[in-house]
């Protein structure tokens, strides 16, 4: 079978599987839905006690895309933290298959596991709190978080290249969690950011795909956004690969694969 | 041509001591270990825990990388040529890690035959065929959660065969496995020999590696210091080279064991 055809088939066959896996967790399925929950009525109180209107919207979309955010933000970690307790990561490291080939689909898969909360989030700001949500361009929105899934499943890739050599890097992804709610203008408009932080704000995937959402649900046109959050989605992709080389002879020489 | 060469491996742990005053030390899990296994050939590394084993087969496996010295694999070095090397073996661990326990024994095979490259087109087939070889047809659709010791040890053993290695690695495959099961593995560790199979395999169940082993190397503290079929380590024991009287019943490779391994003379008075 010619190369490319079979990376995109162990790329298909790895998400299915990761999918599969973490849709079998009754303790994952219960914080699926206190998690959006617990999101969205922050962001609602919030918001209601101010402006109201189309800031419940902003609030809306915003406090959707944190749910991706935060599936894969701190699942990562712990990801390659439960396949090393599994005792499988010694027998991925050493398949002959590139290791990114077998990372990526469980970051992506993650990331996908944060639409559902997306979805339950969307559904009790319009049932619980009332928010008529606009989807303007429904299909612009489709391919707006596709864009922002594969991103952000991006991004958790290079957090989980470092997950694989040091033990104890799941908390990078935990610490990332909540700054990155803040920086990447989930809830807050990035004009109200010092403009130091701009900068941070704009090589974050999620800040472009959920500027691309927005922009899809309320009929401005997301595709420049759309552009941006694949763009950094492929560079993240890219760090990762040139990386992960190097990271992996570091945990075969220091002998840290098999160590849970 | 020897199928797996290892020359004068060592492989050198890095560990610590202390919270505030932390202090390092060097610990050397293999000293210099060497041995050669021929094709077909079933080759046993016997040795108390900590001993190294565990390590040198790490190494061979690609896993790990050695401190120093050389490994080959079917004349390719498993440093250089780590994905060549990776392609061609097969390795299997004893106890219950090493599954993805919240799947079934399908998806798992599944999983592992597209990672180790198995043709798409052979799949499906290739793993109806291990799921017979290993008795489980019939249990693959049912989560691996739910697996007995024994049941989850054939798993791996068709996980590790997937891609049809003409080498396997086997580290204490019978490990925690009650008397029935451990024999029928020990019968499908036969199998893959008199298929041509070259095999490492180690244990702590001398009886196993009696009945097993083409030879033994016996390893402790991180050097080999006894090698031969296991009739020549026996006759070791009876010459009175490892043991200083005379036997009343015939040494066992237990005795063997014991006296090369604690460097002690071990009675054998019946």
């Amino acid at each position: 079978m010619a190369e490319s055809p079979r990376i995109a088939r162990t790329l298909a066959v790895g998400f299915g599987l990761h999918l599969k896996m973490m849709t079998r967790s009754s303790f994952d399925g219960l914080l699926g839905v206190l998690w959006p929950l617990f999101f969205a009525t922050v962001a609602f109180l919030m918001f209601r006690a101010g402006a109201g209107g189309e800031s419940l919207v902003f609030a809306s979309f915003g406090a959707a895309v944190m749910g991706i955010w935060s599936s894969t933000s701190t699942s990562a970690g712990s990801a390659m933290q439960r396949e090393r307790w599994h005792g499988t990561l010694e027998l991925l490291v050493t398949a002959p298959v590139h290791f990114a080939v077998i990372l990526l689909p469980v970051t992506i898969a993650m990331a996908a596991m944060g639409l559902y909360s997306m979805t339950a989030t969307l559904l009790i700001s319009r049932f619980v709190f009332g928010v008529d949500l606009p989807f303007e361009e429904p299909f612009s929105f489709a391919v707006a978080l596709v864009a922002t899934v594969v991103s952000i499943g991006a991004m958790g890739f290079l957090l989980a290249v470092s997950f694989v050599r040091y033990r104890t890097a799941w908390a990078l992804g935990n610490l990332l969690e909540y700054p990155v709610w803040l920086v990447a203008g989930f809830l807050v408009p990035l004009a109200l950011l010092p403009g130091w932080v701009r900068p941070f704000s704009w090589v974050l995937a999620p800040t472009w795909g959920v500027d691309a959402i927005r922009e899809a649900a309320t009929g401005g046109g997301p595709w420049p956004e759309i552009g941006l959050a694949l763009g950094l989605g492929a560079i993240y992709l890219a760090i990762g690969v040139a990386v992960l080389e190097t990271v992996l002879t570091g945990a075969r020489r220091a002998g840290t694969v098999a160590l849970a | 041509m020897a199928v797996v060469e290892a020359i004068d491996l060592h492989r050198t742990y890095r560990t610590s001591t202390g919270t505030l005053r932390r202090r390092w030390i060097d610990v050397e899990a293999v000293r210099g270990v060497s041995f050669a296994i021929d094709k077909g050939e079933l080759f046993g590394l016997l040795g108390p825990n900590g001993a190294g084993k565990t390590t040198t087969i790490k190494m061979l496996i690609t896993l790990l990388l050695p401190t120093s010295g050389e490994a080959r694999v079917l004349g390719h070095d498993v440093v250089e040529d780590a994905q060549w090397v990776r392609k061609r073996i097969g390795y299997v661990f004893g106890g219950d890690r090493g599954l993805y326990e919240r799947l079934s024994a399908l998806d798992n095979l599944r999983y592992f035959a597209e990672l180790y490259g198995v043709d798409p087109h052979r799949q499906r087939a290739r793993i109806s065929e291990l799921l017979e070889l290993v008795g489980l047809e019939g249990r693959e659709k049912e989560r691996v959660e739910g697996y007995s010791r024994g049941m989850r040890q054939r798993l791996h053993i068709a996980r590790g065969l997937l891609h049809d290695p003409s080498v396997v690695f086997l580290d204490e495959p019978t490990i925690g496995v009650d008397p029935v099961g451990a024999r029928e593995l020990r019968s499908m560790i036969a199998s893959l020999k008199a298929a041509g199979k070259t095999v490492l395999l180690t244990t702590h169940y001398m009886f196993e590696a009696d009945a097993l082993c083409d030879r033994i190397a016996m390893v402790t503290r991180g050097r080999i210091v006894a090698e031969g079929t296991p009739r020549d380590l026996k006759e070791r024991v009876s010459d009175g080279v490892a043991l200083g009287r005379v036997t009343t019943r015939e040494p066992t490779l237990e005795d063997a064991y014991v006296a090369l391994v604690t460097e002690q003379p071990v009675a054998v008075d019946g």
